[in-house]
């Protein structure tokens, strides 16, 4: 059936063509006859074809272009006087004893564009005669043809600043008058199209009204190419009048378009100098018309405009530009009540770019922005709606891609507010942005207020926004990402890095903003967060200690006792959630932090922390290894303790040490334990004898190991044991401890040779005896201790238990 | 509001006339046969001619005193030829010379030859009768014979010619000049009628013709002769009436429309005009509940003939002008400028000489898309000015 209708279609625009091209044979022989009469009476009967009803707008436009162009050279001959014989005044007359409108008003166009050439009669009078005889077409689509070949004669006829048709009775004003009411009767006859026919071919209408708004828009670019409309007569006349057409034609389809023509035809500089006339009619507008699309093009074009030069932005201020979008926006957004959410952000991100873009300097406006934001979204706890939801995450973004500086954002008080009415998810995605901007532009924070606020921002990060009690059975059940969650958290702690300050007071209280802030955020996190926080305190405190602690004194904040204080209360949290092992190591850092300020005190606390930890809390046995190392690693270097502190503290750790559960653990951890006594410096304590008899109780630990894998494994295994207590025996050897002798190595030798099969099966004693061998052959004084050292590649016959006896025995 | 009425169109005294729908009119088969009948005269007229007598007895010549300056104007005649004929006004004097030259070697006998001045109108149901309202004569010659060229000069001074020739449908008013009967040619007469008058006659049924009544003027040159009938020569001539500007002259304004459905004021500028007048109007549409397609500007002219129960009347639409395409809504104004020039129209008559009238109405018609339609009439006045060049 519609195939049906675009052939019959096809037929009639076929049948039309030929109506013309017919009567515009016997035209053109009237033309060439000059018979005016017969030029009249065939030009009617051409113009009939456009009578016709049944063609859809663009055949419809097929038609009359052709009988527009025939009606040229009609209009030719009626230029030429001579011809014809007919003053214009009576043609003018003439043309309309035509009986048929249509073709009378065509024709009545097409001499009245000659009459104004003629300049017989005031170009007004001619011209407010044609637009209002054109009142009678009042069919659509006819009408808008007309309308637009009326305008299309008369464009370059309109009386217009230094134009031909300038006169005393003819100003600019008449020509507006005229393209204003032109306009106003097309818009009309375009909203009106849409009434016609029945309802279910209604899609068709809009699609056929979307094919002919050029008509009535070309009107609006016509206005805007009279020189003569200056800002003034902008002002005063043409927008008013225009916006009254708009707003009261109550079309979406034909305010949405208009508005838009609006606002790309006629200059930015108009625009901004009539902002509140044409925002003013925007509340105005019907509450289906996408005023969004056509506030972000009004702001994009200021803003480009702003952009354009810096000379026009004192214009900007000078008519308060910002506030008046804004103003506007907040009616249009009151004024439709039914405007969905996601619109009404949409419009506020308009906006917030335009600000931007024109305004950086304007941190106020950008919150006014956000301010507005918030008042919208303050009627719903939080947003559901995804699109929304993203246009919130792009009004946030915007600020922090403009200044590149979170710094700024962080000065917006509504900021925070708004991100509250996202959802978590969201939250969390917003301040990974954040943070993702602070440190790609490697921003540094330097005020704890400033702190307080990007950790108000990022708090989605930082604990969980609904009870944190419930939260670790949440977390591990339902949550996301363990990954997600991981990076998050990363990024959190990487934060805390940037944020700093050289003054020592500050970055205390930044400290203890953070502080305040990560330790509300969950045993999943704080593993995360406390090390940054810890580090970055250790950071200040070395900080503080380079100044020599001249500022030292109880009235300020920043002393390093003080941010020690802070510091075991910190990871004393750590320590309650469960992660011993890296409160453990932040005890031990703080410690190291506490003995080069010469704090013995504090020093002794952290040890004693850590050994609490070691004792209550570490459980594993590997754990254990690992903690027992830490601990002998850092005590060796702490040199504040005094003789007692230090005796109890070396005393626990070897205890410990002899206490692990495997055996060759033991004998690490007791000869590590050596060094305790044995500190490699000036003056460092060199104890000798229980260096020795750390390592002589490592080696019953290996011996008692070797026993017990001969028992277990049925073989005694690798002697790594005995060739690293030998390398210690080495070590302190080379060191100068009285107590070890050439001839303790010597017995050590032996005890490993028999041991193993050969010297070389064992790569690690090999190489050992290969730098005893080396030292030998280098020489000096080191050379000379070792001469009495005598290494044997051959295996000796004496029985192992013999020699270990013997070794024993010599001590 | 008026209420609507069905039917046909009302009489005129109802001031506040609704608009009403009506069936199409009668009128156009009629005008149709009309044309028809026309051609038939135009043939059997051929024939017909004074030249008849006059080749066998005598030439008469009728001139105008002011011939040459006189305005000719062109008289559309009942056999379809336009003449042109000169043009007077009430008034006037009307002189000029009659010539009469007899045949070579031939005398004319004659009881005498005069010259008659004849207003005379010609009705629809009286078809070949005219009804004199004026008859002026003057003698111009005691009986005797004619032998050879005379020339009479003739004067009718000051005439009262108070009707102007008008040509209508139904009527005819005709001013002549006249002379004479001769009983010998009378039948001969009968057969072809008057020389410039509705010729007719037995061979035409008188129902179906339309070319009456007529209002017209004619001299008539009459040798009256005892036997042989007497010799008739016919000089028609025009009569217009001119009229100045009416001193009130009030626009016509009406608000008229079909209860909820259909609300309009219209306006005509003047109730008067003159016959190259230009009406200019608007109508407004205060309500529009219907889908109209188009409206039109006609203007009808109503002759109405007789009196009592022998009244006829015959309305003819002259000009259909189309002010409007589409359907309007509610708050528009068409404007109306309608010329006249265009159109052939006359002065409003009213009640010639008890015989006949003529009324000029403007009807705006206004049709739907459902090809109803819906008319308000009203009467306009039209009147000759002066100055005007037909």
């Amino acid at each position: 059936m519609i195939a049906d209708g675009i052939e019959d279609e096809e037929k009639w625009l076929a049948e039309g063509i030929a109506g013309i091209q017919h009567n515009a044979f016997y035209m053109h022989r009237a033309l060439d006859a000059n018979n005016l009469r017969e030029a009249l009476k065939y030009s009617a009967h051409m113009l009939s074809e456009l009578r016709t009803s049944k063609l859809s707008p663009h055949k419809y436009y097929d038609l009359y272009m052709r009988a527009f162009d025939e009606l040229r050279r009609l209009e030719i001959f009626f230029k030429d006087e001579s011809r014809h014989g007919v003053s214009i005044v009576d043609l003018y007359e003439l043309v309309q004893h035509a009986g048929n409108i249509l073709p009378r008003l065509y024709l009545l166009c097409t001499v009245g564009s000659v009459y104004i050439r003629s300049k017989e009669a005031p170009v007004r009078d001619v011209l407010k005669d044609l637009v209002e005889m054109c009142r009678g077409v009042q069919h659509p689509i006819r009408g808008l043809f007309l309308r637009s070949y009326l305008s299309q004669v008369s464009r370059d006829k309109l009386p217009d600043i230094g134009s031909e048709y300038e006169g005393d009775a003819d100003s600019v004003m008449d020509s507006v008058e005229f393209v204003l009411q032109n306009f106003t009767e097309m818009n009309k006859l375009w909203v009106r199209l849409q009434h016609q026919g029945p309802g279910q071919i209604r899609e068709k209408r809009e699609k056929e009204r979307n094919e002919l708004r050029d008509l009535v828009g070309k009107n609006l670019h016509l206005l805007s190419q009279i020189e003569g409309v200056d800002l003034e007569m902008y002002k005063d006349t043409v927008l008013p009048r225009v916006l009254e057409q708009v707003v009261n034609c109550k079309d979406e389809l034909a305010q949405f378009y208009l508005m838009e023509c609006i606002i790309q035809v006629f200059p930015d500089e108009y625009h901004l100098q009539t902002l509140e006339t044409l925002l003013g009619a925007c509340p105005q507008l019907q509450p289906t018309v996408d005023i969004r699309t056509v506030l972000s093009q009004l702001m994009e074009r200021l803003s480009n405009y702003a952009a354009s030069s810096t000379d026009v932005l004192p214009e900007f201020l000078q008519v308060e530009a910002f506030t008046k979008l804004s103003s506007a926006i907040g009616r249009v957004i009151e004024a439709q009540v039914d405007m969905p959410i996601v619109g009404a952000i949409a419009l506020q991100v308009s906006l917030l770019t335009f600000t931007l873009r024109v305004h950086p300097d304007r941190l106020d406006y950008v919150d006014q922005v956000l301010g507005a934001c918030v008042k919208k979204l303050s009627d719903k706890p939080k947003l559901d709606d995804k699109r929304a939801t993203k246009q919130v995450v792009a009004l946030l973004s915007a600020p922090l891609d403009k200044y590149n500086d979170i710094v700024t954002a962080l000065t917006l008080s509504n900021y925070p507010r708004v991100m509250d009415h996202l959802d978590n998810e969201t939250n969390k995605v917003m301040a990974m942005v954040i943070i993702q901007s602070v440190m790609k532009n490697n921003t540094c924070i330097s005020t704890a207020d400033k702190v307080e606020v990007l950790f108000e921002l990022i708090k989605g990060l930082i604990k969980d926004s609904d009870g944190t009690d419930l939260d670790e059975v949440k977390l591990i059940t339902c949550d996301v990402d363990e990954e997600d969650f991981n990076e998050e958290q990363n990024s959190v702690a990487r934060l805390i890095h940037m944020l700093h300050n050289n003054d020592p007071e500050e970055m205390v209280k930044i400290i203890c903003t953070v502080k305040k802030h990560i330790m509300s955020g969950g045993p999943r996190r704080l593993p995360f967060t406390v090390p940054s926080l810890v580090f970055s305190a250790l950071r200040l405190i070395r900080q503080l200690q380079g100044q020599d602690g001249d500022v030292v004194g109880e009235d300020v904040p920043a002393t390093p006792k003080k941010i020690f204080q802070l510091l075991n209360e910190t990871i004393e949290a750590l320590s309650s959630v469960p992660s011993p092992e890296l409160a453990l190591r932040l005890y031990l850092q703080c410690a190291e932090a506490a003995n080069d300020c010469d704090l013995e005190p504090v020093a002794y606390e952290f040890f004693t922390q850590a050994f609490v930890l070691y004792e209550e809390e570490i459980a594993d046995s590997k754990a254990q290894v690992t903690a027992i190392h830490l601990i002998i690693g850092m005590l060796q270097r702490m040199n504040v303790f005094g003789v007692e502190n230090r005796d109890t503290l070396t005393h626990k750790a070897t205890g410990y040490s002899a206490k692990l559960l495997k055996k060759p653990d033991q004998c690490r951890a007791v000869y590590a334990c050596s060094h305790l006594f044995w500190v490699d410096d000036q003056d460092g304590i060199k104890d000798g004898e229980r260096v020795l008899l750390c390592l002589k109780r490592a080696l019953r630990i290996a011996n008692a190991a070797q026993q017990m894998a001969n028992v277990t494994r049925g073989s005694s295994g690798p002697v790594t044991l005995f060739v690293e207590i030998l390398n210690k025996y080495l070590y302190y050897f080379e060191k100068g401890n009285p107590h070890i002798t050439s001839a303790t190595i010597q017995g050590l030798l032996e005890l490993i040779n028999t041991e193993i099969q050969s010297p070389t099966s064992d790569a690690f004693f090999a190489s050992t005896l290969r730098y005893i061998q080396f030292q030998k052959q280098k020489g000096g004084i080191l050379g000379e201790k070792y001469d009495s050292i005598k290494v044997h590649w051959e295996r000796q016959c004496t029985s192992a238990m013999t020699l270990l006896y013997n070794f024993f025995g010599f001590f | 509001m008026p209420s609507i009425v069905t039917g046909q169109p009302p009489p005129l005294q109802n001031p506040l006339l609704p608009l009403r729908e009506i069936q199409r009119t009668s009128l156009e088969p009629r005008i149709r046969e009309h044309l028809k009948i026309e051609t038939v005269f135009h043939r059997c007229l051929c024939t017909d001619s004074g030249l008849i007598y006059n080749q066998h007895a005598c030439n008469i010549l009728i001139t105008f005193a002011d011939g040459k300056s006189r305005k000719q104007v062109p008289l559309k005649k009942e056999n379809g030829q336009t003449v042109t004929v000169p043009l007077f006004q009430s008034q006037e004097n009307i002189a000029g010379k009659i010539t009469i030259e007899p045949m070579q070697g031939k005398k004319i006998d004659h009881n005498g030859v005069k010259v008659e001045l004849l207003g005379q109108i010609e009705m629809y149901f009286d078809r070949g009768n005219f009804y004199d309202f004026t008859s002026l004569v003057r003698e111009l010659d005691v009986p005797g014979e004619i032998y050879e060229r005379k020339t009479y000069p003739f004067e009718f001074s000051t005439v009262e010619m108070p009707y102007e020739t008008y040509n209508g449908v139904n009527v005819r008013l005709r001013y002549n000049f006249l002379k004479f009967t001769a009983m010998k040619f009378s039948a001969f007469a009968f057969f072809f009628g008057y020389k410039g008058g509705i010729v007719e006659c037995k061979r035409l049924d008188a129902a179906s013709c339309l070319f009456v009544p007529a209002a017209l003027y004619v001299l008539k040159v009459t040798i009256s002769r005892g036997y042989g009938g007497s010799i008739i020569e016919y000089q028609d001539f025009m009569v217009r009436n001119y009229t100045p500007p009416p001193p009130i002259n009030n626009s016509i304004k009406m608000e008229v429309g079909i209860e909820d459905c259909l609300h309009i004021e219209f306006e005509y500028n003047k109730s008067k005009y003159h016959l190259k007048d230009v009406i200019i109007g608007k109508i407004y549409f205060l309500l529009v509940r219907i889908k109209i397609k188009n409206m039109d500007l006609e203007i009808r002219r109503r002759e109405s003939t007789g009196s009592g129960t022998n009244t006829h009347v015959e309305t003819e639409t002259l000009a259909k002008f189309e002010l409007m395409d589409g359907a309007p809504v509610r708050g528009e104004s068409i404007p109306i400028r309608l010329f006249l020039s265009p159109y052939e129209l006359t002065p409003t008559h009213r009640n010639i000489n008890n015989k006949f009238s003529v009324k000029y109405f403007l009807n705006l018609v206004l049709v739907d898309e459902e090809d109803r339609r819906y008319f308000k009439q009203q009467e306009i006045t039209m009147y000759r000015l002066q100055d005007e060049t037909s």
